[in-house]
């Protein structure tokens, strides 16, 4: 892990599972689980995933073992990890939310709970992100973050209502929903049609996004949309986000914690910083 | 070089490509990887695309991992066209191979999927081999398999089987991998989904094996034939 004066570097929810990838998820400095649900899900019908020009769409479901079995059979093993671990949580109604956190609420392993507000591959629950958070704030005393899509109306808006509510902070951005086409079929390549659309066709939306939301709330911004290099992450702090996450980088190598974090301090150096922390809201009016 | 979970991820330098029937060869220096179990697989970078594509290993030369190549979509075009000299990522050996502790073994293959088996072949002491091909052309990659029997679309690897097969090992497609499960249920069988990452990140790559969704990096890529779904 790295020394505490640096930029704190987390993988985005659902994509890396320390249970397989150990070594990839001790060199964050917090680990943060694929999202769970009240219920076990399968997830969606394959094919889930398709490349594209500029990034990728993933159409997975939240696929998971509810949050019974990841209370008795994942989180045991995380917790012999030794890495901070933060808990997405992802639902269909209010009462799941508070189910969940509830449920997560003793659990001293759990360093902070994110509300996953924003999965664009199943149905939304029908409350919007502020009363989503509100219900959750009253079953935990956890540090509570709202994550939420960049296809928001208002993000700015949603971003207050979540703070409103009692949200600790805020992960911006879940991915945005895209689709494609097979060329030969003209059918679309995913089996359930549209998926959500994340790499570096992303990182422009979520640099706005956190730019957005760094001027209309004054709570931490975990950073995160198609971070590839340690100049991304620099461009996320400049815009506000204090924390970056990291997640399609890390399909294509698994090395990027250790990368990202060592380009990030270079390139911090070359505008003569003393590290990627005081980057943190340069960019901002 | 980084390690993840017993598998490497190392930059390796293109010793040689060659042109094999419809396919191409990609042979690489090995650096400091390890060639593994046959059916095992490598992510390797497709240069210009965002994702690596996996591979089978198909021969394990000394010095060298090779990859057979079938350019059909821009990132197996981008590695076939890869130049001697040129370097690319490669991270493995990853998932599950062959059960090699077969005392009847018959490699069964279709287009393709031929890909593991000159490096099982060779693991295997020469065993024999059915292996069908669209082309002629697309058959020349059966002169990897030493004696591999050959038959040509429209005769189906599963119609040239004997009556009494002996441990299949199979790999193809999927039509072929059903047929070969339906005939053969303890066949060990190397399946293929498209894959983001290749050691369980992604959740990408499920295929519906003892009836629930599982990651095929995670549980294969090889499966037995009365593990998958019976139909295809």
């Amino acid at each position: 892990m790295a020394d505490p004066a640096s930029v704190p570097i987390l993988n985005a929810s659902g994509c890396l599972d320390a249970l397989t990838a150990p070594d990839v998820a001790q060199a964050l400095d917090a680990f943060v689980t694929k999202t769970v649900t009240p219920e076990p899900r399968e997830g969606n019908p394959p094919p889930r995933i398709a490349e594209t020009d500029d990034g990728m769409l993933n159409s997975i479901g939240l696929q998971g073992p509810g949050i019974e079995g990841f209370l008795e059979h994942v989180l045991p093993r995380l917790e012999l990890l030794g890495v901070p671990l933060w808990v997405s949580v992802g639902g269909f109604s209010a009462d799941d939310y508070v189910l969940m956190c509830a449920a997560l609420d003793d659990q001293r392993s759990v360093a902070t709970i994110e509300l996953n507000l924003s999965c664009p591959n199943v149905e939304e629950a029908p409350e919007s992100a502020g009363q989503l958070v509100t219900a959750a704030r009253a079953a935990t005393s956890k540090p509570l973050y709202a994550k939420l899509s960049p296809a928001t109306w208002d993000i700015a808006e949603s971003a207050r209502a979540c703070v409103a509510a009692g949200a600790d902070g805020l992960s911006l951005v879940n991915t945005i929903r895209g689709l494609a086409l097979d060329p030969a079929r003209m059918r679309p390549r995913l089996a359930r049609g549209a998926g959500g659309y994340s790499g570096p066709g992303l990182r422009p939306i979520a640099l706005a996004c956190v730019y957005t939301c760094a001027q209309a709330v004054d709570v931490p911004i975990v950073g995160m949309g198609g971070v590839t290099t340690g100049r991304d992450a620099l461009e996320l702090l400049a815009a506000g986000a204090s924390v970056v996450a990291l997640g399609t980088v890390l399909f294509r190598d698994p090395g990027a914690p250790g990368r990202v974090r060592g380009e990030l301090e270079a390139e911090a150096g070359r505008y003569r910083m003393e590290t990627g922390r005081d980057a943190h809201r340069i960019a901002l009016p | 070089m980084i390690e993840v979970a017993g598998a490497r991820r190392d930059r390796l330098r293109v010793a040689g490509v060659e042109s094999i029937g419809a396919y191409r060869l990609l042979r690489l220096a090995r650096a400091g990887l390890e060639p593994g179990i046959p059916g095992q697989f490598f992510m390797l970078e497709a240069p210009g695309r965002l994702l690596p594509r996996p591979f089978s290993l198909c021969l394990a030369p000394t010095g060298e991992l090779a990859f057979l190549i079938d350019p059909i979509g821009p990132g197996t075009r981008a590695l076939a066209e890869l130049e001697q000299g040129e370097s690319i990522d490669v991270f493995g050996p990853l998932g599950n191979g062959f059960d090699l502790s077969v005392e009847r073994p018959l490699l069964v293959g279709g287009g393709i999927g031929v890909a593991p088996f000159p490096y099982l072949s060779e693991r295997l002491g020469g065993p024999p081999a059915v292996l069908g091909f669209r082309t002629a052309l697309h058959a020349e990659a059966a002169a990897l398999v030493p004696g591999a029997e050959v038959v040509l679309d429209p005769t189906l690897v599963t119609d040239a089987l004997p009556a009494d097969p002996g441990d299949v090992l199979a790999c193809g497609p999927e039509p072929m991998l059903h047929a070969v499960a339906r005939l053969v249920p303890d066949a060990q069988l190397a399946w293929e989904a498209p894959m983001a990452c290749g050691y369980g990140a992604c959740y990408g790559c499920v295929v519906e094996t003892g009836g629930h969704n599982r990651r095929l990096c995670v549980v294969g890529p090889v499966v037995r034939g009365h593990e998958v779904p019976a139909d295809g």
